[in-house]
């Protein structure tokens, strides 16, 4: 083994999401660039030019950058106990449960409570924990999970999911739910420092469980009985792994809504560079997936100024067709 | 003196159909056992039961004095590795990473590896002569070398019982001997309890201290080698009838079949 290869790969994309964040930061309407960016992050500069570097431009680049790894390493801990490279938060429904949770909370949350940052995510986790129990109810058999089955499955839910948020939107009062729409495709917006605090720790709590995890998320990608005879708690390490990667989809969901196929496209891509060893492929997809998400919802709100894209459109835009390629060579291998 | 792996009166039914029942087996420390018995007599069954991979429906299973079903699951692996008949796998692992994950059971609680870890799992791959394959993702490997990598991992395991689920299914004539050479070689130099589950009863006889011979879930005829093969026990329960001669080598019975009786 080349001992320093995949490291070096590794620190070049942590690089890489760094920059991302600094680039997402550089743009936008009014004309300030990295130069401005770096001298207010040093306190110069005035107040007004701050606000818009900082507390606008930077904080939405955060979000968007633990709304990327958040989803990408919770598509690693769902492939790696599912034994299946199609799953996803958004696939198999559980975003969706999320939204549904965090929508449901607009719906009966008393006005008091509607602007506080934990209620949201609580709602959204509820929602989600739901799903999975529901997803791993119907699909998951002994040894592998049938592609179709876990599919469909996703398909379902997602379709029931969408039917009571609209039960919810139609029937409900409309001052509640006028960011609805657009919350359904991933609505990134300029988080106060205290959503972006709360997205903060509920990561930092999901991603630390994953990566220490990540040995044990090796055993089991290579089969629950496997695993077992290798020691490995199974029933208790998957739940580990799954409510881990369902609490930081959850609060990214609660945040920003629905950003589909991040997780999908860049465990893949990371599979490639750092193979399936996931004390490598967890934190280079959680980096790499941050990048993605700042550069997509920064092209999501510069392609088309002044008028803004849900970032969820871009990421599906990519991700839909990026699906249909992996379904197709994985239904061919079979 | 405690058996390294013993059922008492153990049964495992699936859904109706009992697979296993009134299963009595006790199988000495330091002995290579071969279980023996036609498709479908429960052999499986009896390996999954004695890894903890299925909970028996009755009875008791116990590993080295120890009941299987309290064991904690670190403990567990650290005594009995298994190989099973067949591995698929769904992400690109590499032979090198397969196998030391064998050293799982073995590390503390943040699953760091020592240089030790490593060392051994080398060993092990050197011994099955995969080391060549190091580098190489388990699923671009044939079937053969495939069940020699996971002999390995069982190997890296360090195990006092390892279970073998047709060993030698996928392997040519060489490898065949070899695998067998060297789980004796692990047997003598290590005091290894082997228990190989396998339809090639003429390999089985040659390598194996004593026999079972397991008909529809229970054990019909247990022995040396030559106690068992014998036409009429292999009659009952093969269903075939067979000639006994000698293996020149090892001197042990050798099963010829005639044909079937039906």
């Amino acid at each position: 083994m080349t001992g320093w290869r995949k490291p070096g790969a590794l620190a070049v994309v942590v690089l890489l999401s760094l920059a991302a964040v600094a680039l997402a930061a550089s743009v936008g309407p009014s004309e300030l660039g990295l130069r401005e960016l770096i001298a207010a992050l040093a306190g110069e500069g005035d107040a007004n030019r701050r606000t818009i570097l900082i507390d606008v431009r930077l904080a939405r680049a955060l979000l968007a950058g633990l709304v990327g790894a958040a989803l990408s390493a919770a598509g690693c801990a769902y492939q790696a106990v599912l034994r299946n490279p199609l799953a996803d938060p958004y696939i198999l429904g559980i975003s969706g449960g999320a939204a549904l949770g965090a929508v449901a909370f607009d719906a009966v949350a008393p006005r008091a409570f509607l602007e506080a940052t934990t209620g949201r995510p609580a709602a959204a986790l509820a929602g989600a924990l739901c799903t999975l129990v529901v997803l791993f109810g119907l699909t998951r058999f002994r040894g592998r999970t049938e592609t179709t089955a876990l599919l469909l499955t996703g398909v379902v839910l997602n379709a029931f999911d969408s039917a009571v948020i609209q039960f919810f939107v139609s029937t409900g009062d409309p001052a509640r739910f006028q960011g609805t729409l657009s919350y359904l495709m991933g609505a990134m917006t300029s988080p106060s420092w205290s959503v972006l605090a709360t997205l903060a720790v509920l990561c930092g709590i999901g991603l630390g469980a994953l990566a220490a995890q990540a040995r044990t998320l090796n055993l089991l990608a290579v089969g629950d009985e496997e695993a077992a005879q290798l020691g490995v708690n199974v029933e208790r390490s998957t739940w580990v792994a799954v409510v881990a990667a369902s609490v930081v989809t959850a609060a990214a969901v609660a945040f920003t809504g629905i950003v589909g196929f991040v997780g999908l496209i860049v465990p893949h891509a990371m599979r490639r560079l750092f193979g399936p060893d996931h004390r490598l492929l967890v934190p280079a997809s959680a980096f790499a997936g941050a990048a993605m998400v700042v550069l997509a919802d920064a092209a999501a709100r510069t392609l088309l100024a002044p008028s803004e894209l849900p970032v969820g459109v871009v990421t599906a835009m990519i991700g839909g067709p990026f699906f249909l390629v992996l379904l197709m060579r994985r239904l061919r291998e079979s | 003196m405690s058996a390294a792996l013993a059922f008492e009166d153990v049964g495992f039914s699936y859904g109706a159909a009992p697979l296993v029942s009134g299963l009595d087996l006790a199988i000495e420390e330091r002995t290579i056992v071969g279980i023996l018995g036609p498709n479908g007599a429960g052999k499986t069954t009896l390996v999954r039961l004695a890894s903890a991979a299925l909970a028996p429906s009755s009875g008791r299973i116990t590993l080295l004095g120890d009941d299987l079903s309290s064991l904690p699951s670190k403990e567990r692996a650290r005594r009995v590795a298994v190989v099973p008949q067949e591995t698929h796998a769904v992400f690109e692992f590499t032979v090198e990473e397969i196998v030391r994950m064998g050293r799982a059971p073995h590390l503390g609680f943040l699953g760091i590896e020592r240089p030790r870890d490593v060392e051994i799992a080398r060993e092990a791959m050197d011994r099955c002569e995969v080391a060549h394959l190091s580098e190489r993702s388990l699923r671009a490997l044939s079937g053969g070398e495939r069940q020699r990598v996971i002999l390995a991992r069982a190997l890296a395991q360090e195990p006092r019982v390892l279970l073998l689920d047709e060993p030698t299914a996928f392997l040519d004539l060489k490898h065949r001997v070899a695998v067998y050479a060297l789980l004796e070689r692990l047997h003598r130099e290590r005091g290894l309890t082997v228990v190989i589950v396998s339809h090639d009863i003429n390999l089985a006889a040659r390598h194996c201290d004593r026999l079972a011979l397991l008909r529809a879930g229970r054990i019909a005829v247990d022995g040396t080698p030559g106690d068992v093969l014998r036409p009429e026990p292999i009659r009952a329960v093969y269903e075939v009838d067979v000639d006994i001669g000698t293996d020149p080598s090892s001197g042990r019975p050798f099963v010829i079949p005639r044909g079937s009786t039906t």
